[in-house]
């Protein structure tokens, strides 16, 4: 994309402007995001930047929404519960989704894009109505209000994430390699363990991460099924801004973006990783 | 020797098995396996999301409360013509039906039920249970008309007649702005009470903006990424990815820091004496509030899809078009273009299904006029708590989203979807 | 893997068991889930009822700020047949359904409540409300309230004021539902408070109250819930707000705020609590009979300015806990500010609910 030098005035002025229209549509994705951080530092409850914090004064800025946060039992309750409830939800979700990518990703499996669409079906359906439903199906069988009834819920709404991560990994996948290694003698629990979990460990690594941030991130259904002891960081955090904005509000939000940055390092490495495994990138 | 011959011509596998029939046993055997490793989760998804969906929508045409409260008077009225008012049978029925309804508490049911479809049936039925308890003998038609008019009016006979069947159309009338008059004919609602045609209307065209909106701002940094270097595009990738990943909830919470009268954006404006203290602009709780939130949220959705497919244009193409002496315009409108319309297609089809289903950022900071067709449902689940309604609505909603699914599958293909 | 997945099912399935063990023996230990409305609302609550019982007996109290939405959670419940909420705070309107629907207990008041220190027993001493399943706390207003640095000189003071968006220009808050707005609309279009009902029973009257709304419908934020007004007052978003007193009076008291009440056309209405079917057990009624006495009504009132639904708990309406104001003349129910209210009519609403939002819905969306 660099500008060739033979360009003409015209040719330029579009480079430069191009450039400028990129800048502000990466500045609209990504400002918003960055600008809470500083106002969640913010020593006054305002959600503005106030004189004291533009010129810099220390005194402009405080952990005091932090320490709130922290000193909070039901914020420390909801973390609790944000993470319990997204750990299991997610190592259920991912061991039943990598089980039906591997069936679903063999040349043999059979309806396989019926059964696709079946699988997949918690992403499409608008999210009110399967929380709607599930809000009646998990009362009639005694499951709102508990953890187990959460944690199913979302684990089904995670599933297709796992599912679509995990195929798309062994879409590539060439299974006279599985053959061949059998064929040489390797008994299926090698050729399992050496050939197949290798290439597809980053799929699913990164579809766990998606099936963790579903969990984490969901407020939906838990609207509807939880109950009070269920309470999650977004359920929480929904019951603030519908009363009202406290600035603990963006304490939290800076830290939960501070850990989608996490998360996206953790997915960043590994598709570099898995890059270098198909031999996609040279080095 | 691996094969023996038994007849000319066919082959078989050392224990004598024709290999064509060995072949079809591992097949099946495989196939088998294949499927064996999906069931479980089938089953999973099939108990805990298949059924609550399905159940939610068939709320939508179940009607049990008139049928199983007043089975006396469903019973009576089965015969009855509709022109004039019941006969006798039909009174002593209800009688008995109301007694019987308010001895178990459930008449409010059909009370509650009634009301939906005209207004003042509660009282009627619950004030009418009240006092048909303490009726000692019949005749009973006159003295029911005297506790209630209403049980007079052929209109109301009607309508218990026409709800007392299990299932009903009347929800769905309803979701599409109908309703059926007294001679039982389905005619518009008046204009003062439609609301669903409009919002599913609305619904879509905010979907399909939002839409557009994001192709025009996806196409240009999608393009950047895939034709810089690897090293930056990576680096700026980060900046679709990190919006990507961090919670809605934490996106719509900083939109509203940002644009609300006393935000940043209107302070900003102040400072620079652009508007002055009472001019602030009204960016939030209203429908542009919606579309910029949601724009900002759904972006990702189309730049990742649309750079996955860019990625794989081989640049001499346009390069080729232009040493053929294409103007760069032409170059790019007919021949780039073309090739990117399949990423186009994905990236809009995801954005369009997930924008019509979006419910907590319109809830936030839609105001009233950019709440969508989700608000309305969860409206019915949660305060008018007319679930059949909510059935409906939904399962309209429902079918919407899935025929432009089927098109997406139909177009692009679900295998070909990626996430991130 | 096999051993792996083994491993991490059993691991799940353990923790999936030893929490639901662990929610099922907290309750074993009589804890009460009290639905509320959340906010300063549930806060007075705990502490006029939830702490003292706390202390006296040992129950602990699990709180959820569902009160808006708590018909459809108590029928939702009911029609599983797994009731989890064992109190609900709920208005008299919701009440009279959910008790027509069977939904909720029956209470035989003179047996459950406890009678007034001069004996008096609770059928007589309460204000209203006992209607079958009800049990009344507080009596209420939704009324208007503005923030003074807004108008500097001459303040609104009516309903009439309220509309006038000429004398007394700036955006209003509304709560967004039917009831409440349709009545101060054909308040301030001149109908006295005690027509009001009479006139929104004709298409005509309807027709009216909507044609009035018209005229500030472009000038209002809806809210929805109760924190909201007061939020939107002190940051200037609206000039007036319609908002639960109780709410103000905290602003006003708590924060400082620079708000005043307008009384007149105050829309007074009652709170209370309704006990969902099969959770009347003995513990709960122990608990009605302690939470809902007239000194416990009175107490609430130190912490909010909601008036006892007792009139034995008028005389022992005391100074606010936290700052030792004197709450008579906060109440809505004391003389000065009951001057000029409008009644709701639950069995009205009632009746009227489905078919009013129904056109407030389609009247907000056009």
């Amino acid at each position: 994309m660099a500008i060739p030098t033979y360009a003409g005035k015209l040719e330029r002025t579009w480079y430069y402007s191009y450039r400028v229209i990129c800048t502000l549509i990466f500045l609209f994705l990504i400002l918003p995001i960055i600008i809470i951080i500083p106002l969640s530092f913010n020593v006054q409850p305002y959600f503005t930047f106030t004189p004291e914090m533009l010129s810099l004064d220390p005194a402009g800025y405080s952990m005091r929404w932090y320490d709130e946060f922290f000193a909070s039992e039901v914020w420390m309750k909801s973390i609790k519960n944000s993470f319990s409830v997204a750990i299991a939800s997610t190592i259920i979700a991912t061991t039943l989704g990598t089980l039906a990518a591997l069936g679903l990703s063999r040349p043999e499996m059979p309806y396989r894009a019926l059964i696709m669409s079946i699988l997949i079906s918690p992403m499409i359906v608008p999210l009110i109505i399967s929380a709607a439903g599930m809000f009646f199906f998990y009362s009639s069988v005694n499951l709102a209000g508990t953890f187990l009834g959460l944690i199913l819920a979302h684990t089904a709404l995670g599933i297709p994430f796992v599912v679509i991560t995990v195929t798309a990994t062994l879409s590539g996948f060439d299974y006279s390699l599985t053959r061949a290694a059998a064929s040489l003698g390797a008994s299926p629990r090698t050729v399992f363990f050496k050939i197949m979990l290798p290439l597809v460990t980053p799929g699913v690594i990164s579809g766990a991460l998606f099936a963790f941030i579903t969990s984490f991130d969901e407020v939906v259904v838990a609207i509807f099924i939880a109950g009070p002891e269920q309470r999650t960081i977004p359920l929480q955090m929904w019951g603030g801004i519908r009363e009202q904005i406290s600035p603990t509000i963006l304490a939290v939000a800076t830290i939960l973006v501070a850990i989608s940055i996490m998360l996206l390092t953790v997915l960043e490495l590994l598709r570099r990783r898995s890059e270098k495994q198909r031999g996609l990138t040279p080095g | 020797m691996a094969n023996t011959y038994s007849k000319v011509g066919e082959m078989t596998t050392n224990d004598g098995v024709p290999l064509k029939v060995s072949l079809r046993r591992s097949q099946r055997k495989l196939k088998l396996w294949a499927f064996l490793l999906v069931a479980p989760l089938l089953v999973f998804i099939l108990v805990s999301f298949i059924i609550p969906v399905v159940n939610m929508t068939m709320r939508g045409i179940e009607n049990p409360q008139v049928a199983n409260i007043m089975p006396n008077v469903v019973a009576a009225l089965e015969n009855w013509e509709g022109t004039e008012l019941p006969d006798e049978t039909v009174y002593a029925a209800l009688v008995t039906d109301l007694t019987m309804g308010r001895k178990n508490k459930n008449i409010g049911k059909v009370a509650t039920r009634l009301n939906y479809e005209r207004s003042g049936m509660r009282r009627v039925i619950t004030g009418s249970a009240r006092k048909a308890a303490k009726l000692k003998e019949g005749p009973y038609k006159t003295q029911m008309i005297e506790i209630n008019k209403a049980w007079g009016d052929v209109a109301v006979w009607s309508l218990i007649k026409r709800e007392s069947g299990t299932f009903t159309s009347s929800y769905l009338i309803s979701s599409v702005d109908r309703k059926t008059n007294d001679a039982g004919e389905i005619v518009a609602k008046i204009e003062d009470k439609q609301i669903y045609v409009n919002l599913f209307g609305k619904t879509l065209m905010m979907s399909f903006s939002i839409t557009i909106i994001c192709i025009v701002l996806a196409f240009p940094i999608a393009y950047l990424l895939a034709t810089l270097p690897l090293a930056k595009s990576n680096l700026l990738m980060i900046l679709v990815l990190l919006p990507f990943w961090t919670s809605l909830l934490v996106r719509t919470t900083t939109w509203i820091v940002l644009l609300q009268s006393q935000g940043v954006i209107n302070d900003l404006l102040v400072w620079m004496n652009i508007i002055d203290e009472d001019g602030r602009l009204q960016m939030i709780y209203n429908q542009t509030g919606t579309i910029i939130a949601m724009t900002h949220i759904l972006l990702p959705f189309m730049v990742l899809p649309l750079y996955s497919v860019m990625k794989t244009i081989p640049p001499t193409y346009m390069r080729a078009a232009l040493s053929l002496g294409a103007n760069p315009v032409t170059a790019f409108i007919k021949v780039y273009i073309p090739m990117t319309v399949s990423g186009i297609g994905a990236g809009s089809l995801l954005v369009f299904i997930l924008s019509i289903g979006y419910y907590i950022t319109p809830a936030l900071v839609g105001g009233q006029s950019g709440l969508l067709i989700s608000n309305m449902i969860a409206y019915h689940m949660q305060n008018s708590l007319n679930w059949g309604l909510a059935g409906a609505l939904g399962f309209i909603l429902l079918v919407i989203v899935l025929l432009f699914y089927a098109l997406f599958n139909k177009v692009i293909g679900i295998d070909k979807m990626k996430m991130g | 893997m096999k051993k792996l997945l083994k491993r991490t099912i059993v691991a799940t399935a353990i923790a999936a068991v030893s929490m639901t063990m662990a929610t099922t023996a907290a309750q074993a230990e009589e804890t009460f889930t009290i639905v509320s409305w959340g906010g300063a609302y549930t806060k007075s609550q705990q502490r006029a009822y939830h702490e003292p019982y706390t202390a006296k007996t040992g129950t602990k109290f699990l709180h959820e700020d569902k009160s808006g939405t708590a018909l459809a959670g108590i029928r939702s419940q009911v029609e599983a047949n797994n009731v989890t909420w064992d109190l609900v705070d709920i208005l008299e309107g919701d009440a009279m359904i959910a008790c027509d629907e069977g939904l909720v207990e029956e209470i035989n008041y003179d047996e459950i409540l406890a009678a007034a220190p001069d004996g008096t027993p609770a059928s007589k001493d309460f204000l209203g409300g006992l209607n079958g399943c009800f049990i009344p706390q507080i009596y209420y207003a939704t009324l208007f309230a503005f923030n003074d640095e807004i108008f500097t000189g001459e303040k609104p003071s009516t309903i009439a004021d309220v509309f006038d968006l000429k004398k007394f220009p700036g955006k209003r808050a509304l709560e967004k539902t039917p009831a409440g707005n349709l009545e101060w609309a054909l308040m301030a279009d001149g109908v006295a408070p005690n027509d009001i009902y009479d006139a929104l029973s004709t298409e005509e009257g309807v027709a009216r109250a909507f044609k009035k709304l018209d005229t500030i419908k472009d000038s209002v934020i809806w809210w929805e819930a109760g924190a909201q007004p007061p939020q939107l007052l002190s940051d200037k978003e609206v000039s007036i707000a319609s908002g639960y007193n109780g709410r103000f009076f905290g602003a006003q008291v708590n924060e400082k705020q620079p708000f005043t009440i307008i009384w007149d056309g105050q829309l007074a209405e009652i709170d209370g609590w309704v006990v969902p079917k099969g959770k009347l057990t003995t513990a709960m009624k122990a608990y009605i009979k302690f939470a809902t006495d007239t000194q416990r009504l009175a107490d609430q009132s130190k912490y909010i300015s909601y008036g006892p639904a007792r009139k034995s708990s008028a005389a022992f309406v005391d100074k606010h806990a936290d700052t030792g104001i004197d709450m008579k003349p906060h109440m809505p129910t004391s003389p000065t500010n009951f001057t000029n209210p409008v009644i709701k009519n639950a069995e009205w609403w009632a009746n009227n609910k489905d078919d009013m939002s129904e056109r407030f819905n389609a009247w907000l969306a056009k």
